[in-house]
Protein backbone atom coordinates (compact mmCIF):
# COMPACT_ATOMS: atom_id res chain seq x y z
CA UNK A 1 0.00 0.00 0.00
CA UNK A 2 1.47 3.33 -1.05
CA UNK A 3 1.09 6.48 1.04
CA UNK A 4 -1.14 9.20 -0.46
CA UNK A 5 1.35 11.95 0.27
CA UNK A 6 5.07 12.40 0.73
CA UNK A 7 6.99 14.99 2.74
CA UNK A 8 10.30 16.80 2.45
CA UNK A 9 12.24 19.33 4.51
CA UNK A 10 13.29 22.43 2.58
CA UNK A 11 16.28 24.56 3.56
CA UNK A 12 15.47 27.15 6.22
CA UNK A 13 17.52 30.34 6.38
CA UNK A 14 18.13 32.16 9.68
CA UNK A 15 17.05 35.29 7.76
CA UNK A 16 13.68 34.02 6.48
CA UNK A 17 11.10 36.84 6.78
CA UNK A 18 8.17 34.55 7.71
CA UNK A 19 7.85 31.68 10.17
CA UNK A 20 9.29 28.76 8.19
CA UNK A 21 7.28 25.65 7.34
CA UNK A 22 9.74 22.92 8.33
CA UNK A 23 7.99 20.06 6.60
CA UNK A 24 6.27 20.36 3.21
CA UNK A 25 3.92 17.77 1.82
CA UNK A 26 2.70 16.86 -1.64
CA UNK A 27 -0.01 14.56 -2.93
CA UNK A 28 0.89 11.19 -4.49
CA UNK A 29 -2.50 9.70 -5.44
CA UNK A 30 -2.90 5.94 -6.06
CA UNK A 31 -3.07 6.26 -9.85
CA UNK A 32 0.68 6.92 -9.84
CA UNK A 33 1.40 3.38 -8.66
CA UNK A 34 -1.24 1.11 -10.17
CA UNK A 35 -0.03 0.66 -13.75
CA UNK A 36 -2.73 -1.22 -15.68
CA UNK A 37 -5.60 -1.85 -13.28
CA UNK A 38 -5.66 -5.56 -12.32
CA UNK A 39 -8.99 -7.46 -12.43
CA UNK A 40 -11.26 -8.12 -9.42
CA UNK A 41 -10.24 -5.19 -7.21
CA UNK A 42 -12.54 -4.47 -4.22
CA UNK A 43 -15.47 -2.19 -5.08
CA UNK A 44 -17.64 0.29 -3.21
CA UNK A 45 -21.38 -0.35 -3.23
CA UNK A 46 -23.09 1.64 -6.01
CA UNK A 47 -24.37 4.32 -3.61
CA UNK A 48 -20.99 4.61 -1.88
CA UNK A 49 -19.32 4.88 -5.29
CA UNK A 50 -21.58 7.77 -6.34
CA UNK A 51 -20.52 9.57 -3.19
CA UNK A 52 -16.82 8.70 -3.40
CA UNK A 53 -16.39 9.55 -7.07
CA UNK A 54 -14.91 6.14 -7.86
CA UNK A 55 -16.13 2.55 -7.91
CA UNK A 56 -12.72 1.26 -6.82
CA UNK A 57 -11.58 1.45 -3.21
CA UNK A 58 -7.95 1.42 -4.35
CA UNK A 59 -8.37 4.80 -6.08
CA UNK A 60 -10.18 6.57 -3.22
CA UNK A 61 -8.03 9.41 -1.91
CA UNK A 62 -10.15 12.24 -0.47
CA UNK A 63 -8.69 15.73 0.07
CA UNK A 64 -9.81 17.95 2.96
CA UNK A 65 -9.23 21.63 3.63
CA UNK A 66 -7.28 22.61 6.76
CA UNK A 67 -10.25 24.97 7.31
CA UNK A 68 -12.70 22.06 7.62
CA UNK A 69 -12.67 21.26 11.33
CA UNK A 70 -12.01 17.65 12.27
CA UNK A 71 -11.46 16.49 8.71
CA UNK A 72 -7.68 16.48 8.63
CA UNK A 73 -6.07 16.51 5.21
CA UNK A 74 -2.48 17.05 4.24
CA UNK A 75 -0.22 18.48 6.93
CA UNK A 76 0.34 22.13 5.94
CA UNK B 1 -24.24 12.99 -31.10
CA UNK B 2 -25.02 13.50 -27.46
CA UNK B 3 -27.92 12.80 -25.16
CA UNK B 4 -28.45 15.34 -22.40
CA UNK B 5 -29.70 14.38 -18.97
CA UNK B 6 -31.06 17.40 -17.12
CA UNK B 7 -29.36 16.81 -13.80
CA UNK B 8 -25.91 17.32 -12.30
CA UNK B 9 -23.40 14.47 -12.11
CA UNK B 10 -23.07 15.09 -8.37
CA UNK B 11 -25.33 17.31 -6.24
CA UNK B 12 -23.99 20.85 -5.73
CA UNK B 13 -24.60 22.36 -2.30
CA UNK B 14 -23.22 25.72 -1.27
CA UNK B 15 -23.41 26.19 2.49
CA UNK B 16 -22.18 29.74 3.05
CA UNK B 17 -22.64 33.11 1.34
CA UNK B 18 -19.01 33.62 0.34
CA UNK B 19 -18.81 35.11 -3.20
CA UNK B 20 -15.01 35.17 -2.95
CA UNK B 21 -15.03 31.41 -3.55
CA UNK B 22 -16.48 32.13 -7.02
CA UNK B 23 -13.26 33.99 -7.83
CA UNK B 24 -11.28 30.81 -7.17
CA UNK B 25 -13.76 28.46 -8.85
CA UNK B 26 -13.65 30.42 -12.12
CA UNK B 27 -10.14 28.95 -12.58
CA UNK B 28 -11.75 25.53 -13.13
CA UNK B 29 -14.32 27.10 -15.46
CA UNK B 30 -12.22 29.05 -17.95
CA UNK B 31 -8.64 28.37 -16.84
CA UNK B 32 -5.92 26.49 -18.72
CA UNK B 33 -6.38 23.37 -16.59
CA UNK B 34 -10.12 23.86 -16.16
CA UNK B 35 -13.01 21.71 -17.25
CA UNK B 36 -13.69 23.58 -20.52
CA UNK B 37 -10.08 23.13 -21.60
CA UNK B 38 -10.23 19.46 -20.65
CA UNK B 39 -13.47 18.75 -22.56
CA UNK B 40 -12.37 20.54 -25.73
CA UNK B 41 -8.86 19.04 -25.59
CA UNK B 42 -10.04 15.42 -25.40
CA UNK B 43 -12.98 15.69 -27.78
CA UNK B 44 -10.69 17.29 -30.36
CA UNK B 45 -7.75 14.91 -29.96
CA UNK B 46 -9.97 11.87 -30.58
CA UNK B 47 -9.88 12.28 -34.37
CA UNK B 48 -6.17 11.62 -34.68
CA UNK B 49 -5.68 8.83 -32.14
CA UNK B 50 -5.72 5.02 -32.60
CA UNK B 51 -9.20 3.44 -32.60
CA UNK B 52 -8.58 1.59 -29.34
CA UNK B 53 -8.58 4.77 -27.25
CA UNK B 54 -11.06 7.01 -29.13
CA UNK B 55 -13.91 5.84 -26.91
CA UNK B 56 -11.96 6.74 -23.78
CA UNK B 57 -11.41 10.30 -25.01
CA UNK B 58 -15.10 10.58 -25.95
CA UNK B 59 -16.23 9.34 -22.53
CA UNK B 60 -13.86 11.50 -20.49
CA UNK B 61 -14.36 14.57 -22.70
CA UNK B 62 -18.12 14.22 -22.24
CA UNK B 63 -17.78 13.83 -18.47
CA UNK B 64 -15.69 17.03 -18.36
CA UNK B 65 -18.76 18.93 -19.64
CA UNK B 66 -20.73 17.46 -16.74
CA UNK B 67 -18.02 18.81 -14.41
CA UNK B 68 -18.14 22.20 -16.17
CA UNK B 69 -21.85 22.30 -15.41
CA UNK B 70 -21.21 21.61 -11.71
CA UNK B 71 -18.60 24.38 -11.49
CA UNK B 72 -21.00 26.75 -13.28
CA UNK B 73 -23.73 25.92 -10.76
CA UNK B 74 -21.38 26.58 -7.84
CA UNK B 75 -20.29 29.96 -9.25
CA UNK B 76 -23.85 30.96 -10.08
CA UNK B 77 -25.12 30.09 -6.60
CA UNK B 78 -22.28 32.03 -4.98
CA UNK B 79 -22.84 35.20 -7.03
CA UNK B 80 -26.50 35.42 -8.06
CA UNK B 81 -27.66 37.25 -4.91
CA UNK B 82 -24.51 39.23 -4.15
CA UNK B 83 -24.91 42.98 -3.65
CA UNK B 84 -22.44 45.37 -5.31
CA UNK B 85 -20.84 45.81 -1.85
CA UNK B 86 -20.38 42.05 -1.49
CA UNK B 87 -19.02 41.90 -5.06
CA UNK B 88 -16.44 44.53 -4.14
CA UNK B 89 -15.56 42.82 -0.87
CA UNK B 90 -15.07 39.54 -2.74
CA UNK B 91 -12.70 41.17 -5.24
CA UNK B 92 -14.80 40.25 -8.29
CA UNK B 93 -15.84 43.78 -9.27
CA UNK B 94 -13.74 43.56 -12.47
CA UNK B 95 -15.91 40.65 -13.56
CA UNK B 96 -19.07 42.48 -12.49
CA UNK B 97 -18.45 45.63 -14.57
CA UNK B 98 -18.01 43.51 -17.69
CA UNK B 99 -20.46 40.62 -17.16
CA UNK B 100 -22.79 41.50 -14.24
CA UNK B 101 -23.73 38.11 -12.65
CA UNK B 102 -23.13 36.29 -15.93
CA UNK B 103 -20.54 33.55 -16.13
CA UNK B 104 -17.65 33.95 -18.51
CA UNK B 105 -14.78 31.73 -19.62
CA UNK B 106 -11.75 33.31 -17.97
CA UNK B 107 -9.34 32.17 -15.30
CA UNK B 108 -9.02 33.38 -11.70
CA UNK B 109 -6.74 36.21 -12.85
CA UNK B 110 -9.26 37.37 -15.50
CA UNK B 111 -7.40 36.09 -18.59
CA UNK B 112 -10.04 34.97 -21.13
CA UNK B 113 -10.05 31.35 -22.26
CA UNK B 114 -7.99 30.73 -25.38
CA UNK B 115 -7.36 27.70 -27.59
CA UNK B 116 -3.67 28.30 -26.83
CA UNK B 117 -4.44 26.62 -23.47
CA UNK B 118 -4.78 23.25 -25.26
CA UNK B 119 -2.89 21.29 -27.90
CA UNK B 120 -3.30 18.51 -30.43
CA UNK B 121 0.06 17.22 -31.56
CA UNK B 122 -1.27 14.36 -33.68
CA UNK B 123 1.22 12.06 -31.96
CA UNK B 124 -0.82 9.69 -29.75
CA UNK B 125 1.78 9.35 -27.00
CA UNK B 126 2.42 13.11 -26.87
CA UNK B 127 -1.32 13.82 -26.73
CA UNK B 128 -2.01 11.25 -23.99
CA UNK B 129 0.91 12.52 -21.91
CA UNK B 130 -0.57 16.02 -22.20
CA UNK B 131 -3.91 14.62 -21.03
CA UNK B 132 -2.30 12.91 -18.01
CA UNK B 133 -0.54 16.17 -17.12
CA UNK B 134 -3.82 18.09 -17.50
CA UNK B 135 -5.60 15.73 -15.09
CA UNK B 136 -2.83 16.02 -12.48
CA UNK B 137 -2.85 19.83 -12.81
CA UNK B 138 -6.62 19.94 -12.42
CA UNK B 139 -6.32 17.65 -9.37
CA UNK B 140 -3.81 20.05 -7.83
CA UNK B 141 -6.03 23.05 -8.64
CA UNK B 142 -8.91 21.40 -6.77
CA UNK B 143 -6.60 20.84 -3.79
CA UNK B 144 -5.69 24.52 -3.61
CA UNK B 145 -9.32 25.64 -3.98
CA UNK B 146 -10.41 23.23 -1.21
CA UNK B 147 -7.57 24.54 0.99
CA UNK B 148 -8.93 28.10 0.59
CA UNK B 149 -12.53 27.13 1.35
CA UNK B 150 -14.18 26.50 4.71
CA UNK B 151 -17.51 25.62 3.07
CA UNK B 152 -17.90 21.90 3.85
CA UNK B 153 -20.86 21.47 1.49
CA UNK B 154 -19.01 23.05 -1.43
CA UNK B 155 -15.82 21.13 -0.62
CA UNK B 156 -17.82 17.90 -0.73
CA UNK B 157 -18.57 18.53 -4.41
CA UNK B 158 -15.00 19.64 -5.09
CA UNK B 159 -13.69 16.44 -3.45
CA UNK B 160 -15.82 14.41 -5.83
CA UNK B 161 -14.41 16.34 -8.80
CA UNK B 162 -10.84 15.87 -7.55
CA UNK B 163 -11.41 12.12 -7.23
CA UNK B 164 -12.60 12.02 -10.84
CA UNK B 165 -9.32 13.65 -11.92
CA UNK B 166 -7.47 10.76 -10.25
CA UNK B 167 -9.57 8.17 -12.06
CA UNK B 168 -9.23 9.97 -15.42
CA UNK B 169 -5.47 10.16 -15.03
CA UNK B 170 -5.43 6.41 -14.33
CA UNK B 171 -7.43 5.68 -17.48
CA UNK B 172 -5.16 7.85 -19.65
CA UNK B 173 -2.15 6.04 -18.19
CA UNK B 174 -3.80 2.74 -19.12
CA UNK B 175 -4.41 4.11 -22.65
CA UNK B 176 -0.66 4.71 -22.96
CA UNK B 177 -0.07 1.12 -21.86
CA UNK B 178 -2.51 -0.10 -24.56
CA UNK B 179 -0.70 1.90 -27.24
CA UNK B 180 2.73 0.69 -26.08
CA UNK B 181 1.36 -2.74 -26.95
CA UNK B 182 4.24 -4.90 -25.77
CA UNK B 183 2.43 -6.27 -22.73
CA UNK B 184 2.52 -10.02 -22.24
CA UNK B 185 3.92 -10.64 -25.72
CA UNK B 186 7.16 -12.19 -24.44
CA UNK B 187 9.02 -10.58 -27.33
CA UNK B 188 12.71 -11.39 -27.47
CA UNK B 189 14.93 -8.64 -28.77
Amino acid sequence: MNTHFKTYHPYVSPFDPCKPILEKAYSTPPNLYMGFQPPNLPQFTPSEALKAGTLWKAFYDPWFSPLEPGKGGLPQ
Amino acid sequence: MWIYEKKLQYPVRVGTCNPRLAKYLIEQYGGADGELSAALRYLNQRYSIPDKVIGLLTDIGTEEFAHLEMIATMIYKLTKDATPEQIKAAGIEDHYVNHDKGLFYHNAAGTPWTAAFIQTKGDPIADLYEDIAAEEKARATYQWIINLSDDTDLNDGLRFLREREIVHSQRFREAVEILKDEQGKKKIF
